[in-house]
């Protein structure tokens, strides 16, 4: 009778293990090192970095593994994030050397087995992978990214105002807006780099998004605010906020754009409007 | 409503130089350091570094072409003897590379003044996955592939004079 029953949990883990064995062959299972950076300059820790060994499959994100690090082998990493799915832009960080969003990034995506991550460049660091983005908001806020209009008065219910735009005129701005702040362009960025006072290429998009947008009723404010030397002419288009934007909202197209404006290459319809209105005027 | 001008954008950078002057310590850029590996971010990020580094070129270059033709005020002997330098083969090589730079700094600026409009790039729109950026297009990456095949040729055509035509 035991032998029987000593027999039976044989086969039984015979069995078993030849599931398990079975599972792993569909969904391969393998691990990497991250090799993170570890700095906390106001507590005077010298940066340095340490590697971890985290398991990973084909669908794990570089989010997901730092995630698995600091829940079951070092608590005290530092990182920043929210939604896990790329829309808040808080996961922001430079991924073997190029600014990427973590949760964005699989680690399938990635050659060798080790991956860096690293704050990203360009921001006051605070810790480990955490960086200050107040300077980048100032530069964001500089452009006063809201819509400008003298005619719409929102303090009087009655004289509120309908705004038509046509599909055409939303295509010229729509993609500027889809901008998350999370600054992946700022980071890559090669005048940012050496240039503090330069606004970078999210603050100038957003003059541009604005600009364009024909509910808007100060171009001229608008282009005031990026026409001195660290503004828009510092831009050399590199392409890099381009090539690193994690949205598509292609901020270097944006700044050439409007530079456009500015040089006179393009005409501004703007401008073409108030002119007419004038001549029919006179 | 925007005030602009001068005062706004002054009191704006000196908002920004305070901030910076507060992070002092735990500033991260990457400074000059951050070029010197232009292949992580394209085409467009080498052609920006090589317009860079082709523009001091051309102006280290510059500064020593005025001193060498301002020995011609010292007589036609030491205009002579500074002239053999050129006829060197580094003095060759020198000019070999300064008419690479030279070529690709015009070509490459001649797409930047159009690029610098918002000219070539496309026009924005509606993105979708995988979001590639319409301003990173091939008509750009072609005009610096051809500035970089010019310079290429004209060095080449310099090194066949300089070298060969004895």
């Amino acid at each position: 009778m035991t032998e029987q029953l000593i027999e039976k949990i044989e086969t039984m883990e015979k069995k078993h293990e030849k599931e398990k064995h079975q599972r792993e062959k569909e969904y391969p299972k393998s691990s990497l090192t991250l090799k993170i950076y570890r700095a906390n300059r106001r507590a005077g820790e010298s940066p340095h970095y340490d590697r971890i060994e985290v398991p990973v499959q084909r669908w794990t994100t570089v989010l997901d593994a730092l995630l698995y690090a600091k829940a079951y082998k070092d608590q005290s990493i530092g990182i920043r994030y929210s939604c896990r799915m790329a829309s808040c832009g808080s996961c922001g960080m430079k991924i073997n050397g190029i600014p990427r969003l973590a949760c964005y990034t699989k680690v399938s995506e990635l050659q060798g087995r080790e991956i860096t991550v690293e704050p990203l460049s360009n921001f006051p660091h605070i810790r480990d992978l955490v960086t200050d983005f107040s300077q980048f908001f100032a530069h964001h806020h500089n452009v006063e990214p809201y819509i400008q209009n003298d005619i719409a008065d929102m303090q009087e219910k009655n004289k509120l105002t309908e705004f038509i735009q046509t599909p055409e005129d939303v295509d010229k701005y729509l993609q500027f807006s889809y901008c998350i702040k999370c600054g992946l362009c700022y980071s890559a960025c090669p005048t940012v780099a050496t240039d503090t006072q330069f606004a970078g290429p999210q603050a100038l998009s957003q003059a541009y998004r604005y600009f364009i947008d024909n509910r808007d009723t100060a171009p001229k404010e608008r282009l005031n605010l990026v026409d001195n030397r660290h503004g828009i002419w510092r831009c050399h288009f590199a392409g890099s906020c381009s090539a690193v934007c994690p949205k598509g909202v292609d901020p270097a197209l944006g700044i050439q754009l409007l530079r456009g404006h500015l040089l006179g290459y393009s005409k501004n319809e703007k401008k073409v409007a108030e002119l007419e209105e004038r001549q029919k005027r006179d | 409503m925007v005030s602009g001008g001068l005062y706004t954008i002054c009191a704006c950078g000196e908002k920004i130089l305070e901030m910076e002057k507060e992070v002092a310590d735990r500033n991260n850029r990457e400074g000059m350091m951050g070029w010197l590996n232009p292949r992580r971010y394209g085409w467009e990020r080498v052609s920006y570094w090589l317009q860079r580094l082709t523009g001091v070129g051309l102006l280290a270059y510059f500064i020593a072409h005025i001193y060498e033709t301002s020995q011609i005020a010292g007589g036609p002997a030491l205009w002579e003897a500074f002239l053999e330098l050129t006829q060197t083969t580094l003095g060759h090589i020198i000019l070999i590379v300064v008419i690479g730079m030279c070529v690709y700094h015009s070509a490459n600026g001649i797409r930047l003044i159009f690029v610098h409009g918002g000219k070539g790039l496309g026009k924005p729109g509606r993105p979708d996955y995988p979001y590639d950026a319409v301003s990173l297009n091939y008509r750009q990456k072609s005009g610096i592939w051809i500035a970089l095949i010019l310079a290429l040729v004209a060095m080449l055509y310099g090194a066949s004079v300089l070298f060969g035509g004895e």
